[in-house]
């Protein structure tokens, strides 16, 4: 049901880009105002609230370890599962955000209840859809350089040249177009496919996944097929990279679709779950030094509270202690 | 749970049903077996808790102070504004699914909403409604909920069923703690009155005595004292328990089950053999007698609470460090709250072992050890003698608590520890160990008996890699360093893998212990043969 209605919701905003290509006006609206604002919003959206969560304190030290810690110097500790420094730490974020490092753990229970058997299976298929996902989107979104940035730079050129490695179609098809497209494909089937994660899904997860590869597809068909004037599109993007109002010429619906649900990608960011992207930053289960008790850590909020006191229970079992012998503190 | 037997209660279903999560129902007369009672008055009243009151999840009316909603909304916004944890945990999940199966009471029941993700998503759905935007704009096509009396119930039932272990945020990519989730929709319950026994009277026994077991005093010498009577009859062994003793070097901290019940008093002697064997200058305290803190299942602010003796009767006693016992959740208590709640520690010592002079870097603030990390380092120092032979009889493997596995790391000195001490050792399944450990199901408060099918359902995973050892290598012993587990374990594995026994590894430890001037051992510390008797083949 969710899974349909984020279908009909992101077809709704598709349709509603199309629109555009019909009047000189909606052209403006579409091409250049409409992203000049998200871009905005996402903007001030993320660091908003990115400072929100900078600005949450810390009270206890609590990373997850997931490795031998650091002890006795002839016991070898795990640096990257279980960090004791700063080093380490760094070392666990950049695996974790990097490489999915966690992820990589994934298991899958297979109960076999005539045997009376659980098996515990090794699973890489959601690790890598999501490191195929996110880096090609990484990469896409760093060729769309060439589109903002004149001359194109070279590393641009470089990572362009290398994405089209294997020199299929006219243009050359990116591999890294057929990977976000192939993955999100993925995400998206296994999301109503497994039932357990159909189950968990909310409508919204759907709505991520359907705008991203209405992004996906309709930029590679762009590119591909209805094969956009580049130099118009350069131009329409030009105009709003330096704050002027470029009504974008000689292009077509697909690219105001492309445009706008890039729009609303870049609006629906900073209030969604897609805020795991810098959340994984501020995690303090992976971004802490199990160090606890070598280093004290403070909570700037500690609360002055005092516990029953050694004076005040001995006062209370002052009778038995002395006929236990005790010696007391208080005669 | 006599009446299920285990291939009865094997029979689950990990797929979800059709209904929608989003609709709350819990039918707790049905469920009876899978949740505890409610907190006595005389428990919440001393401790001063919220809305003490006799009541049950079965009644239609749970007495909730009339602004009930109002109370969560506002204690949710403060603990919003106090913990980055909970704001970060609220607003990164992506429902990727990789906890899904990770939860013990989710394998062993298929209640869809005990996969992780789902029961931080009971109270994820109401900061949605409360807190956000896009769930005020979107309502439930945003997956925000209201919090109504069902939806509170289901808080009850499901953050009630869930052990604080930690397993799920080994594998989230995001580092998600549904313990920390749990904590924090545990301490929104206790601002309206809803707790449980298990934890509310523990926890004002601890204030009261200083333990979860109210032993008082007298009886905390006394239970001591018999012990050792017990030791020197059965054994011939001697040894001094040091309590209250001014001007001792260390404090020794130790779980109250420990001293109060078997199997943990098998490892309460050890511990107690070993240091009379080191000559070591230590004292227990009968003020401080539990390292234990049932706070860590209430709220931060009873952790702060109970934790405070500690350091308190460390400087009344003038120690110069503080030593640990075998115990799970006091360990989480001691690593990563104690020192920020009751610190700082100036009036003690860097933790130094005089027996091999190892300075133990890594308690340099805290100034407390755990015994596995002392015994590990006489162990290789080649302090103590040793005679693994005489745990011949047991074939042993070892259960990682989850406090000690995913709050510290602690992980190769009980091995290290285990292997010098005994020559049959076998390690379970790899993805059911170490940082991947099972809980026993019992733990954070759950360990009654009125939730045992949950505890038994909770205990599949661990119960099924323990049979996996006992058939394939005949392990008849499961070693472990936590007071609950020694509690929880033995039902489990009576239930999934009989003929295992549960022990601490300091029991194992005093077994191979050779002792100055000790008379032979024929028995271990539970009485029994050091060699299981080999069987008679000539005719008689």
């Amino acid at each position: 049901m969710g899974a349909l209605v984020s279908l009909v919701a992101v077809a709704v905003l598709a349709l509603l880009a199309v629109t555009a290509v019909a009047s000189d006006d909606l052209r403006l609206v579409f091409g250049a105002v409409i992203p000049g604002v998200a871009f905005a919003v996402f903007l001030v959206g993320i660091v908003a609230r990115v400072i929100r969560w900078a600005r949450a304190p810390v009270p206890f030290r609590i990373p997850t370890t997931a490795g031998q810690q650091k002890s006795l110097p002839w016991i070898k500790n795990s640096e990257f599962d279980n960090p004791s420094g700063f080093l380490g730490v760094m070392g666990r974020m950049f695996l974790e955000v990097l490489f999915f490092r966690s992820l990589f753990r994934n298991t899958r229970v297979e109960l076999i209840s005539d045997r009376e058997k659980v098996n515990y299976i090794g699973t890489k298929y959601l690790w890598a859809a999501g490191m195929a996902f996110h880096w090609s989107m990484l990469i896409v979104v760093f060729r769309h350089f060439r589109f903002f940035v004149e001359p194109v730079p070279r590393v641009v050129e470089m990572v362009q040249v290398l994405d089209g490695f294997f020199k299929v179609g006219v243009p050359v098809i990116y591999a890294t177009s057929v990977l976000l497209i192939v993955s999100l494909a993925y995400l998206l089937l296994r999301r109503l496919a497994d039932a357990k994660v159909k189950y968990i899904s909310l409508p919204t997860d759907y709505f991520a996944l359907y705008l991203l590869l209405g992004i996906a597809i309709s930029g590679f068909l762009m590119r591909h097929l209805e094969k956009v004037d580049i130099v118009n599109v350069k131009a329409a993007i030009a105009g709003w990279a330096s704050f002027q109002l470029v009504t974008p010429e000689g292009v077509g619906a697909l690219y105001f679709i492309h445009v706008f649900l890039v729009s609303v990608l870049l609006v629906y960011f900073p209030f969604s779950k897609l805020l795991h992207a810098p959340g994984v930053f501020l995690s303090p289960t992976r971004n802490l030094a199990n160090n606890n008790r070598a280093k004290r850590h403070i909570n700037p909020w500690n609360p002055p509270i005092v516990g029953h006191t050694y004076a005040e229970w001995e006062e209370e079992f002052h009778d038995k202690l002395v006929a236990s012998g005790f010696v007391l503190d208080k005669e | 749970m006599a009446e299920k037997s285990p291939q009865e209660l094997i029979q689950i279903d990990l797929d979800p049903p059709k209904k929608n999560w989003m609709d709350p129902s819990v039918d707790f007369e049905s469920r009876r077996g899978t949740w505890s009672y409610p907190g006595g008055v005389k428990s919440i009243e001393y401790m001063n808790y919220a809305n003490p009151r006799e009541w049950s999840p079965t009644d239609e009316d749970w007495q909730l102070p009339d602004n009930w909603q109002q109370i969560i909304h506002e204690g949710f916004k403060e603990r919003l504004g106090k913990y980055r944890s909970l704001r970060v945990f609220m607003e990164t999940c992506v429902r990727c699914g990789a906890c899904a199966d990770k939860c013990h009471f989710f394998i062993g029941s298929g209640d869809p909403k005990n996969m992780p993700v789902l029961r931080s998503e009971l109270l994820r759905s109401i900061y949605r409604n409360d807190f956000t935007l896009a769930g005020k704009l979107l309502g439930v096509f945003g997956g925000g909920r209201k919090l109504t009396q069902e939806v509170l119930k289901e808080w009850f039932y499901y953050f009630f069923q869930c052990t604080e272990c930690r397993r799920c945020s080994v594998y989230c990519p995001y580092g998600i703690d549904t313990a920390e989730v749990t904590m924090m929709a545990r301490e929104l319950m206790m601002l309206v009155g809803l707790n449980i026994n298990w934890i509310c009277e523990p926890v004002a026994n601890c204030q009261r005595t200083g333990n979860h077991l109210g032993i008082q005093p007298h009886t905390f010498k006394d239970n001591i004292e018999f012990l050792c009577e017990e030791l020197e009859d059965d054994l011939g062994i001697h040894v001094d328990p040091q309590i209250n003793k001014k001007g001792a070097d260390i404090l020794f901290i130790i779980p109250s089950a420990d001293y109060f019940a078997d199997p943990g008093t098998y490892t309460f002697v050890g511990y107690l053999m070993l240091f009379q064997q080191l000559g070591l200058s230590y004292t227990m305290s009968a003020y401080a007698s539990e390292g234990g803190n049932f706070g860590l299942f209430t709220s931060h602010d009873t952790i702060k609470k109970l934790n405070y003796k500690i350091y308190h009767e460390a400087k009344r006693l003038g120690v110069k460090w503080i030593l640990g016992g075998e115990c799970g959740h006091m360990w989480r208590v001691m690593h990563q709250y104690m020192d920020t709640m009751n610190g700082p520690t100036d009036f003690l010592e860097v933790p130094r072992s005089p027996i091999t002079g190892t300075v133990f870097e890594n308690a340099r603030s805290t100034k407390m050890v755990h015994i596995c990390e002392f015994t590990a380092d006489l162990i290789r120092n080649k302090k103590i003698k040793l005679d693994p032979s005489r745990n011949d009889r047991y074939r042993v493997t070892f259960h990682d608590s989850c406090n000690p596995a995913r709050a510290l790391g602690l992980f190769d000195e009980p091995r290290y520890i285990l292997n010098s001490v005994c020559n049959n050792f076998y390690e379970m399944p790899e993805n059911t160990i170490r940082e991947q450990t099972f809980c026993c199901a019992g733990g954070a408060g759950l360990g009654n008996d009125e939730n045992m099918e949950m505890r038994l359902r909770g205990g599949l995973p661990r119960g099924n890699a323990l049979k996996y050892v006992q058939d394939k290598h005949d392990v008849n012993l499961m070693s472990c360093i936590c007071a609950i587990d020694r509690a929880t374990l033995p039902p489990l594995a009576d239930y999934w893998a009989p003929g295992v026994e549960i022990s601490g590894v300091h029991e194992l430890l005093a077994n191979a212990l050779v002792m100055d001037g000790e008379p032979e051992r024929k028995l271990n510390l539970r009485g029994e043969p050091l060699k299981e008797e080999t069987e008679d083949t000539t005719d008689v």
